[in-house]
């Protein structure tokens, strides 16, 4: 496997504040990364860097091509769906089409009229005659049609009603990923990207807070449901998050040893969301 | 070249209204109103009991001229084509003019810019063919419109003269469609030239505003001016801020406007004459491409290069969508 984005003490400072702060990650090739994390922890901005959007401080690496400086040629081989509904509103699915097929060099015509044709859009259809769950469908068939090597969605779906956001994720797993593909994703919608990512990484004030892969979330992560008489007991081994829920407490460790959390009772592989949420704990505190 | 030639045509899909329906419905509209105009003419004619062409007299008048008379009919027919251009300038200077001042705001706007970023194309690439956009192809359609609409008026002319027993092919053939034709396509060059300027500052604050970019556009240069005006900064230069207000805020604003070269110019011009009648063919090529002689032309187009260079820079480098 060979890393895709290598970032190294990136950085980027606005007026007055600060995105990013020397944030370090690797991204390696045919993973579905997850970065996560709450309104204003930067992670706009570290996708802005890797596409060549913004400017930034540090060394970032993505494809073999610096962003800043080449990012004409790095398109070629990145695509972005950038919020949704960004598509001219003025255009046709004809012309979309049309111009993508024309520009683009790694685009395949077929393919994309192929995902078309399962959706109600029509050739003369303009943009802002569809529903943003059109727009979506659109933008994600010209997208899935280009053989490109990395794919960043920014809170792709938002918006979308729940028929839209899992035909959005479905489509992209069964028809597009592969494993000479990566995708980078931030979402919101923390539980219904969970069992589709292959990495999660957790960005907080600039800073990357946890990045790791959703197998070792598993093994350094466990969640517990622990009786009231055993939780004084569980709150000496240093759990990250407690909870109540129907007279038990529900603790969440990092790191714990396993047979010590069995005794104070049943295990379970805690949720992207609970984790999310108990690692961010007081960010707007 | 394939990209830039689909950059160009997306550029017309967006904006066929005014490059395209804008000069289409101008001449249509300049042919309703010579139209009328004729209609208006035979009506109060018949009323007063002007009975023209009845006993052939205008036809008379005609075989009367002499070699001269006949090429001032001719002249006369051609200025007729050329009126029909007129009032298409007007429309195109307004075209191109808001067309460069959303060029690439209303992209920034409504973030549709972030899907053209998504895609492998430069932004020079794009900047530039936002102005091949404004400077050819909007004025080459205005042009084939506005000779269309030259020849359908003479037809029109031609039709109702006919009716007053005037030989119509005769006073047809003593108009120059294929010349006019030929001046006013041959124009487009030297418009693209002098409009450069124009173009260049208005794509800069097109790429470059947060808001507002035909305040910034207007308001700058003006601004700009005035202060020039009160201070006498020119005096430092030996110049006067008329010199300013004419080379720096029109120009920047108004070279767009097809026809300003030649307004611009006016006292370098010469006019030609042609068998001692002064020819009223002020758009004689051999005339327009005297500018190619003058400064202020060259200067502008580096300046317009150096404006288009800041608004490639702008649209590459802007984040605020």
């Amino acid at each position: 496997m060979s890393a895709i984005v290598t970032a190294r003490s990136l950085s980027k400072h606005y007026k007055n504040a600060t995105a990013l702060d020397g944030v370090n990650f690797t991204i390696e090739s045919g993973r579905i990364v997850g970065l996560i994390g709450p309104n204003g922890a930067g992670k706009t901005t570290a996708l802005k860097a890797i596409l060549g959007l913004t400017s930034f401080e540090g060394e970032l690496n993505v494809l073999g091509y610096d962003p800043r400086t080449q990012r004409d040629k790095l398109m070629e081989q990145v695509c972005f769906i950038a919020d949704v509904a960004v598509l001219p509103r003025w255009i046709r699915v004809r012309e979309a089409i049309d111009f993508v097929a024309h520009v683009h060099p790694r685009f395949d015509r077929a393919k994309c009229e192929g995902f078309l044709k399962r959706t109600k859009l029509t050739p003369d259809q303009r943009v802002r005659q569809m529903s943003k769950g059109m727009i979506v469908q659109l933008h994600l068939a010209l997208v899935m049609a280009i053989d490109a090597r990395l794919l960043v969605l920014d809170e792709p779906t938002l918006g979308l009603d729940i028929l839209y956001r899992k035909q959005f994720y479905q489509s992209l797993l069964e028809d597009y990923f592969d494993e000479n593909k990566t995708i980078i994703v931030t979402t919101h919608q923390v539980e219904e990207i969970e069992h589709i990512l292959t990495d999660l990484m957790f960005i907080r004030d600039g800073k990357i807070v946890l990045d790791t892969d959703m197998d070792a979330v598993g093994e350094r992560f466990a969640e517990v449901m622990v009786a009231a008489d055993k939780a004084a007991s569980a709150r000496t081994l240093n759990p990250l998050d407690e909870r109540q829920v129907f007279g038990k407490s529900i603790f969440l460790f990092d790191g714990a040893d396993r047979a010590t959390l069995e005794a104070l009772g049943e295990i379970r592989r805690p949720s992207v969301s609970d984790l999310f949420v108990a690692t961010m704990k007081g960010t707007y505190a | 070249m394939k990209t830039f030639t689909w950059l160009v045509k997306r550029e017309f899909w967006e904006h066929r209204g005014g490059f395209l329906w804008a000069p289409v419905i101008t001449g249509g509209i300049f042919l309703l109103l010579n139209l009328m105009a004729i209609i208006a003419a035979e009506v109060v004619g018949s009323r007063h009991g002007v009975r023209w062409g009845a006993s052939s007299e205008l036809q008379e008048v005609i075989r009367r001229m002499d070699a001269g008379d006949l090429s001032q009919v001719g002249t006369a027919l051609d200025m007729a084509m050329y009126s029909s251009m007129a009032l298409l300038t007007v429309v195109l200077g307004f075209v191109v003019f808001f067309y460069c001042l959303g060029a690439v705001y209303d992209e920034r706007r409504d973030r549709s810019i972030l899907f053209w970023k998504s895609l492998p194309l430069s932004d020079s690439a794009t900047v530039l063919s936002k102005v091949a956009s404004a400077t050819l192809v909007a004025p080459i359609i205005a042009t084939l419109v506005g000779l269309a609409a030259g020849i359908l008026q003479l037809v029109m002319l031609a039709v109702a003269l006919s009716f007053h027993g005037v030989d119509v092919w005769r006073l047809l053939l003593l108009s120059h469609p294929f010349r006019v034709a030929a001046n006013l396509i041959g124009y487009i060059p030297l418009y693209l030239l002098w409009a450069l300027p124009s173009v260049g500052w208005l794509l800069l604050c097109s790429a470059w505003a947060r808001t507002k970019p035909f305040l910034w556009a207007v308001a700058l240069p003006v601004a700009t001016g005035l202060l020039v005006t009160w201070f006498g900064i020119m005096g430092l230069f030996n110049l006067s801020s008329g010199w300013f207000w004419q080379n720096i805020v029109l120009r920047a604003l108004f070279s767009a406007f097809p026809g300003a070269g030649v307004a611009w110019n006016a006292d370098r011009l010469t006019v030609s004459t042609d068998g001692g009648h002064a020819s009223l063919d002020f758009m004689n090529l051999g005339q327009t491409y005297q500018m190619l002689g003058s400064a202020n032309l060259w200067i502008g187009v580096l300046a317009g290069a150096g404006l288009i260079g800041a608004a490639i820079w702008f649209r590459r480098w802007r984040d605020d969508s």
